[in-house]
């Protein structure tokens, strides 16, 4: 019985280190590529075997690059806050208030956030013509609003309706109003909620490559995600790809310890959207 | 009496004008571009001009034109052999990479909801390639399975799996399959933490009780946690499918140009704005809007689906 105990043990064990290598092996071959330089590119390593900075350099040099970065910055930093500014109020309304049609309305917003953004492109492609913000950071922050307000109302909409009824009972008894209630009950209350659901939006805003793609025209206009996907040589045996690793590393060892730090908080508000009961 | 009902009434009215600035913007950049783009793929638009476009009704659907000697001509998206091509490459594309995300994130998540130790840094792990920008795993992963310097062909071969290296994402026989084993490595982890959402929330005595009792731990699963974890699993599945019949950025940075992984959203972008098919373009991103509408509408009805959590209130 034991023995067949310590096999199982085994078998189990041997499986949480193929999820481990699956998952992380690919970011750590990314790392060790990009601190390799000239030959010892084509040559397959698994583990490092030299540590040049050449790479980090040749991406860092090239103005352009740390202009996508902040392009990347402003564009997710305005859109999320835009879309918290209108999702606590709104949430508040589609979680503590009952009125008729708010279930079909929490689904029509829900549908929002599932909508294929390619059926949109033509249509915000005319309005961002129309309104002359083409290849600037602002026709971004405008479609990007067509997922992150979803994804912000649904996911705050159900962390507001787990809030005790209690405390804003005893709000209205005292006589608050509904914004008294908003800001002065629930926000400090809703912070954790409001770091976690910003954060996962700030997430997307990041990495959105349609919109940001089609929007810009000029090299100086780019987001991190196009400025990486056109990154190109001349040919198809000239790809650049230890710059490519090293700025692919830049951009994402943010991100990685963002949601190491808050992995607790983001696991909840994944699920929360979706997974509630 | 009276002054609950104007308490209530007062809610109300500052529940509309909350909701109004949020509806406003979703307006905005969601309903009137869709008006937008459905009225465009009726008329013949080009990109270079967009008001100089004229009412076609749906020529770029579907046209027939008899000519002289008597043939008929059809024309249109409907008939277009590359856009079935497209259909078929998301169609294929959605399925077996939300059934393998499923299979593979129901192991991670009955892994993750076992005791054992080291589970908080198994967690951090599999957070990894979530968190990673799809356009990075992309380029990541196109260098992993590049075919002369790639550590992918290195490995199977030395494996003697295989006994020449495969040009992955350039041959029309493997390109899909590239395509899919990026995917399904970024997204099972997000598949994995939505199961072990609703895997915590099945008791753990039913769990005891089982074992007291010398069930089966497979006919425990079968039998308890599917069903108990099927509303969480049934969301789940929706959730992702939507997103893959819409993939785009995957397909366009790993497989540029192949006809073997084009999806529809590839092609409408392609027709849209590199070929100056604006109109065109438009009536395929419609047609992908369709597609994606009936689906869910069907699912939900079938499935009946609480997507709202509504129910549970």
């Amino acid at each position: 019985m034991t023995a067949r105990k310590l096999i199982g043990n085994i078998a189990f064990y041997a499986l949480v280190l193929v999820i481990v290598v699956f998952a992380v092996f690919p970011f750590y071959y990314a790392i060790v590529t990009s601190f390799s330089t000239g030959t010892q590119l084509f040559q397959v390593n698994y583990w490092p075997t030299s540590f040049s900075w050449a790479n980090y350099e040749s991406v860092l040099g090239g103005r352009n690059f740390l202009r996508s970065v902040w392009n990347s910055v402003f564009i997710a930093t305005l859109t999320v806050s835009f879309a918290l500014f209108l999702a606590v109020t709104a949430s508040y309304a589609l979680a503590r208030v009952r009125f008729r049609g708010r279930g079909l309305l929490l689904m029509m917003i829900l549908a929002v956030s599932m909508f294929p953004q390619i059926a949109v492109l033509a249509g915000l492609f005319e309005l961002v013509r129309f309104l002359g913000i083409f290849n600037t950071p602002y026709a971004m922050i405008m479609s990007y609003v067509i997922f992150t307000l979803p994804f912000t109302v649904w996911v705050l909409t159900t962390f507001m309706r787990d809030l005790p009824v209690e405390i804003e009972e005893a709000a209205i008894v005292d006589g608050a109003t509904p914004w008294v209630i908003i800001t002065k009950v629930f926000l400090p209350l809703l912070w954790p909620a409001l770091v976690t659901t910003g954060l996962l939006a700030f997430i997307g805003a990041w990495n959105e490559f349609l919109f940001a793609l089609t929007f810009t025209s000029s090299e100086t206009t780019r987001t991190v995600p196009v400025a990486i996907g056109l990154l190109s040589g001349a040919s198809q045996q000239e790809i650049p790809w230890g710059p490519i690793m090293a700025a692919s590393v830049i951009v994402t060892v943010p991100l990685i310890i963002l949601v190491l730090i808050f992995q607790r908080k983001i696991v909840a508000g994944l699920t929360a959207g979706g997974v509630k009961g | 009496m009276a002054s609950e009902l104007s308490l209530s009434r007062q809610r109300q009215r500052a529940a509309f004008w909350f909701l109004a600035p949020m509806l406003a913007a979703l307006f905005c950049v969601a309903a009137w571009p869709l008006i937008r783009t459905i009225w465009f793929s009726l008329t013949d638009t080009t990109l270079s001009d967009l008001y100089g476009g004229e009412w076609i009704g749906f020529d770029n659907y579907l046209s027939l034109r008899v000519l002289e000697s008597g043939r008929w001509v059809w024309r249109g998206t409907l008939v277009d052999p590359a856009w079935w091509n497209a259909v078929w490459n998301t169609v294929r594309f959605a399925f077996v990479s939300v059934f393998f995300e499923t299979i593979l994130g129901l192991i991670v998540a009955l892994v993750l909801n076992a005791e054992f130790k080291g589970r908080g840094f198994v967690r951090a792990a599999i957070l990894i390639p979530w968190a990673i920008p799809t356009i990075v795993s992309a380029k990541m992963w196109a260098w992993m399975l590049n075919d002369q310097f790639g550590i992918i062909n290195d490995i199977l071969l030395g494996l003697g799996l295989i006994d020449q290296k495969i040009a992955w994402t350039a041959s029309t026989d493997t390109a899909m399959t590239a395509v899919l084993i990026v995917d399904i490595w970024k997204t099972t982890p997000f598949m994995a933490l939505l199961i072990l959402a609703g895997l915590q929330m099945v008791p753990r005595d039913i769990y005891e009780a089982a074992r007291l009792d010398g069930v089966n731990p497979v006919k425990v699963f079968f039998k308890i946690t599917l069903p108990l974890i099927r509303p969480a699993l049934a969301v789940a599945i929706i959730f992702r499918m939507l997103d893959a019949l819409r993939i785009f950025d995957l397909v366009y940075v790993l497989t540029p140009n192949s006809a073997a992984t084009k999806t529809m959203s590839v092609i409408s972008r392609e027709n849209m704005i590199d070929f100056d098919k604006f109109a065109y373009g438009a009536a395929q991103s419609t047609l992908l809007f369709a597609i994606i509408a009936v689906f869910v509408s069907l699912y939900i009805w079938l499935g009946k689906v609480d997507l709202s959590g509504e129910g549970q209130r």
